[in-house]
């Protein structure tokens, strides 16, 4: 109960920085900082040599044969590949945004009402896609698609993944709303602010943290999927996943590197460009 | 700024859903493995009927299986192993096409006529074809490599570096065929002792997997690995050492066909894509991408000469092919269980 | 105005949209895959309207070669095995990932978010081709084994790949965003103040990290968890690419079971004893450490 009395929702907006400077000290434990750069090495070295093997002049993706560029003359001349790109990006965007903000509306009322009836039956069903084995829900999912008939092409593909990726997205919202008091919000709407207003200008600002690791989670589990999607794609909306799982009988080239890597650079170059961006404000 | 650039992203998300398939004049769907169909003759398919192809993929004929019961998908092509054609024919998926019917026909070889899967070829024909056996570093092992022996009661330089399929149905298949029984055994007996042989096997498995195979060959990593023979001319080019058995007991063949789909949207499209399929040079074309060999009479002759001298493609003639058919409930269950308690 | 009302909709408007699109486009397929289970095999995948309770029974018992029916231990010991394996998973992630989460939520907003993205951009590149990458270091004149070779640390190379260590690698590597998260989403909330104060009362760090930190950070360890323990259950790449795939999965005996051994009864069967068991595990994990400080915001 006391951090419901104490806890102000975010240090940095309520204290001043060089404040929060002196109390880092404090926070501080060793080998926290070892840690982290271990661990980013530990998630880092094989992306590294994923890339450095997209140059491979040869067939193999984890044998060198010499430096060459003959992958990404052959990746940049494949519409197919381009296209299951193009679609797991188109589906892990829209399916992302709607699983986060659904997670969100959910999770406000989880954590922040007082008892209801039907709440645990709620959180259940909202645990529901986690716990289900992949393959249950695949063919579970595809039967019921084509009971009721549903046709909408990649649609079927974004209901399926907007299903999966909700409690992935809701999990962290919610662990980020238990134990944050609703005093800013009150004091807030005792200024006369409106509802939204108070959520708009109080609440999810202090919420942002947990949505945006919600969606960045949502987003990963979209973008990866392959049994789900196998099941429930129609004819055109081939996604990655499913075009490198499909390699089976000729291999899996380098070329599969490249689309990964050229994905890296610019999702790299776009998080570069926002830091940048933000350090100048 | 954000606002911007959310809205710049939902309008360019909007529209390319919109127009992505709306533009599409005549349309060609079809559902293969990836890497499996040229890209040059599909091109040339294009340009010469003027119809769309898309291309999609799929992992195995199972889940081929699962989707067209399930009701499609919307695909005009499919193409199932032929041990799946009866099965697809069974559960009613497949529509007929009546093949000798059509342009071309004459050119299907006189041996995948009318084949033991779809008598008449009323709902598929031919199109690529290869075996099952087993990849070998001779570098590693000197001996004769021509059959199952090696692989499974094998010398001590092969153990522990040989590599399996990780599908039951191809390694109890191969194993049957070393015992010198029937595919799709319904004997208890007979199935024990094919568990019997494959755990005493098992120590010298280094991996049961289907991915990977060439990087596993070259690295050394294993000296002997289950593969396919289009595959096995791959990672032959890489490292001449590592060749292509032909096993003395009998090898596994199969034969990918082209089917039309029972609830195919462009029927008249696929059958044009049958047709111009059934033409040598286009067959020719295809088999140099694909590196397997197809059921056209004429194709070698517009194949690259690589491809026509290749060992791995040109079956030697005394070795004994076998063509595998669905098998019935009995087996099936046998095999799950020798494939279960193998790996418990 | 009736507040309790206005209180209810709004509840109402929240929850329903998620609830609902889960409810019809989860929970109705899975009732019927639930139905599946008692229902005979069709062997070409598929069921036949036949009640039967073959699939429960082959869960624990089986005809063996000779046709008597015996107690079989098989699908347990896998179970055994996965739940052991998604157990180390998570605890390992736990020691590697909060570390991580809380240098990374202490430090400015700035770096702080770019560090954030840092954790997930791995993850947007397909999970095969990351495995493949693991293979390459691990294996016996890989990457690891050549550093150590040439440092003359050993002299000859280290069986790495194809063991169990190498699952649990693979299996941390692939699921590690998924306690980073959470975790952070809770630390970065933490009040530094209540820190300090505890630290002017003489606290020592660890007193710290164990009377502050981690009970008002229990929620993202809580869901971190969960979010690890339930996918690594089901995983079967790390194990077939890692692990030899000499050992059976629940994820990959299950998928066995929609494919080859088009056995779909069984498949639900096992997938419901999976659910099951989940949640038991899931029970005991909740109602276990964590469960002072729910209860202490729900008091409140």
């Amino acid at each position: 109960m006391t951090n419901q009395t104490i806890a102000a929702p975010s240090s940095k907006s309520v204290n001043s920085r060089s404040a929060s400077r002196k109390f880092f000290k404090i926070g501080r434990f060793p080998g926290f900082g070892l840690t982290t750069l271990l661990f980013f090495l530990f998630l880092y070295i094989p992306i590294f040599i994923l890339v450095i093997f997209s140059f491979n002049s040869g067939r193999s993706a984890t044998i060198w044969d010499g430096f060459g560029l003959n992958w990404y003359a052959k990746a940049f001349n494949n519409d197919d590949i381009q296209r299951a790109a193009i679609n797991s990006a188109i589906i892990a965007l829209i399916a992302t945004t709607i699983a986060t903000i659904l997670a969100t509306l959910a999770s406000l009322v989880l954590a922040r009402s007082r008892k209801f009836k039907g709440q645990n039956i709620s959180y259940s069903i909202l645990m529901m896609p986690l716990i289900v084995p992949e393959i249950v829900t695949a063919v579970a999912t595809l039967s019921f698609f084509s009971f009721v008939g549903l046709n909408l092409g990649i649609g079927n593909v974004i209901i399926a993944h907007t299903v999966f990726c909700i409690p992935f997205a809701f999990m962290p919202i919610r662990a980020r709303l238990q134990g944050m008091d609703s005093t800013l919000e009150q004091a807030a709407m005792d200024l006369y602010a409106n509802e939204w207003k108070a959520f708009r200008y109080v609440t999810f600002p202090l919420l942002m943290p947990g949505i945006i690791s919600g969606a960045m989670l949502a987003f990963i589990i979209s973008i990866d999927d392959f049994i789900i999607t196998l099941m429930v794609s129609q004819a055109g909306s081939t996604t990655l996943p499913l075009y490198i799982y499909g390699m089976v009988r000729m291999g899996i080239t380098p070329e599969i590197n490249v689309v990964s890597s050229v994905m890296l650079f610019m999702s790299i170059i776009f998080v570069s460009l926002s830091y940048l961006i933000g350090r100048k404000k | 700024m954000k606002k911007i650039a959310i809205l710049a992203v939902s309008l360019f998300l909007v529209t390319t859903l919109c127009f992505g398939n709306a533009l599409a004049e005549e349309n060609l769907f079809i559902y293969s493995w990836t890497d499996y169909t040229s890209p040059e003759m599909l091109k040339k398919f294009e340009k010469e009927t003027g119809i769309k192809v898309t291309l999609d993929t799929f992992d195995t004929n199972e889940s081929l299986l699962a989707k067209l019961k399930a009701g499609g998908g919307g695909y005009d092509i499919v193409v199932p192993s032929h041990n799946f054609i009866p099965i697809f024919v069974d559960e009613g998926l497949l529509m007929e096409i009546n093949a000798p019917e059509l342009k071309g026909y004459e050119n299907i070889m006189s041996k995948y006529k009318s084949p033991p899967w779809d008598p008449g070829n009323k709902y598929s024909i031919p199109w690529q074809t290869g075996t099952t056996s087993f990849s070998i570093n001779t570098d590693v092992y000197k001996g004769d490599i021509d059959t199952y022996k090696i692989m499974f009661d094998p010398p001590p330089e092969l153990q522990g570096k040989i590599a399996m399929f990780g599908s039951a149905d191809e390694v109890i298949g191969m194993a049957l065929i070393y015992l010198g029984f029937d595919q799709c055994n319904q004997s208890s007996d007979e199935m024990k002792k094919v568990m019997d042989l494959l755990m005493a096997q098992k120590p010298y498995v280094k991996v049961y997997n289907s991915d990977g195979i060439l990087e596993r060959l070259l690295s050394g990593d294993v000296a002997l690995h289950m593969n396919w023979n289009g595959y096995a001319l791959r990672v032959r080019n890489e490292n001449p050492a590592i060749k292509y058995a032909y096993p003395k007991e009998g090898v596994m063949s199969w034969m990918d066909n082209l089917a039309v789909p029972k609830d195919a949207q462009n029927k008249e499209n696929a059958i044009k894509f049958l047709e111009f399929m059934m033409q040598p040079e286009n067959a020719g074309i295809q088999s140099n991408f694909a590196r397997y060999a197809n059921g056209i009479e004429g194709s070698a002759e517009f194949m690259d000469d690589e491809l026509k001298a290749a060992p791995e493609i040109n079956v030697p003639s005394n070795v004994n092919l076998i063509f595998s058919l669905a098998c019935p409930e009995k087996s099936i269950k046998l095999y799950d269980k020798v494939w279960t308690k193998l790996k418990q | 105005m009736e507040p309790a009302k206005r209180e209810a909709t709004k509840r109402w408007l929240g929850i329903s949209p998620a609830v609902l699109v889960i409810f019809i486009f989860m929970v109705i397929p899975i009732c019927i895959m639930a139905v599946y289970a008692f229902l005979e095999a069709n062997p070409y995948g598929g069921v036949r309207p036949h009640f039967t309770l073959d699939a429960f029974i082959q869960f624990f018992f089986e005809y063996d070669f000779d046709d008597n029916l015996v107690f079989n231990s098989a699908y347990l010991n896998i179970y055994w095995r996965s739940f052991v394996l998604a157990f180390f998973t998570t605890v390992l992630c736990l020691l590697i990932g909060f570390p991580t989460a809380y240098y990374i939520a202490m430090q400015p907003t700035n770096k702080k978010n770019m560090l954030i993205f840092l954790v997930t951009i791995p993850f947007w590149t397909n999970l095969l081709i990351r495995t493949f990458s693991w293979i390459l270091i691990l294996r016996d004149y890989g990457v690891i084994n050549n550093i150590l070779l040439g440092m003359g640390v050993i002299d000859k190379p280290l069986t790495l790949l194809y063991t169990n260590g190498a699952v649990l690698i693979g299996l941390v590597y692939t699921y590690i965003p998924f306690i980073v998260l959470p975790i952070y989403a809770t630390v970065e909330k933490l009040d530094l103040r209540l820190l300090e104060a505890a630290h002017d009362l003489y606290a020592n760090r660890r007193q710290l990290m164990s009377k502050i930190i981690l009970p008002l950070t229990a929620p993202g360890i809580i869901a971190g968890g969960i979010l690890v323990f339930i996918p690594s259950l089901g995983a079967f790449i790390a194990p077939n690419l890692l692990g030899g795939g000499k050992k059976l999965m629940i994820g990959s005996l299950i998928q066995l079971q929609f494919a080859s051994s088009r056995n779909w009864p069984f498949g639900s069967a096992a997938a419901l004893f999976l659910m099951a068991a989940v949640l038991i595990a899931m029970m005991i994990y909740l109602l276990g450490p964590a469960r002072k400080t729910d209860l202490g915001e729900n008091a409140g």
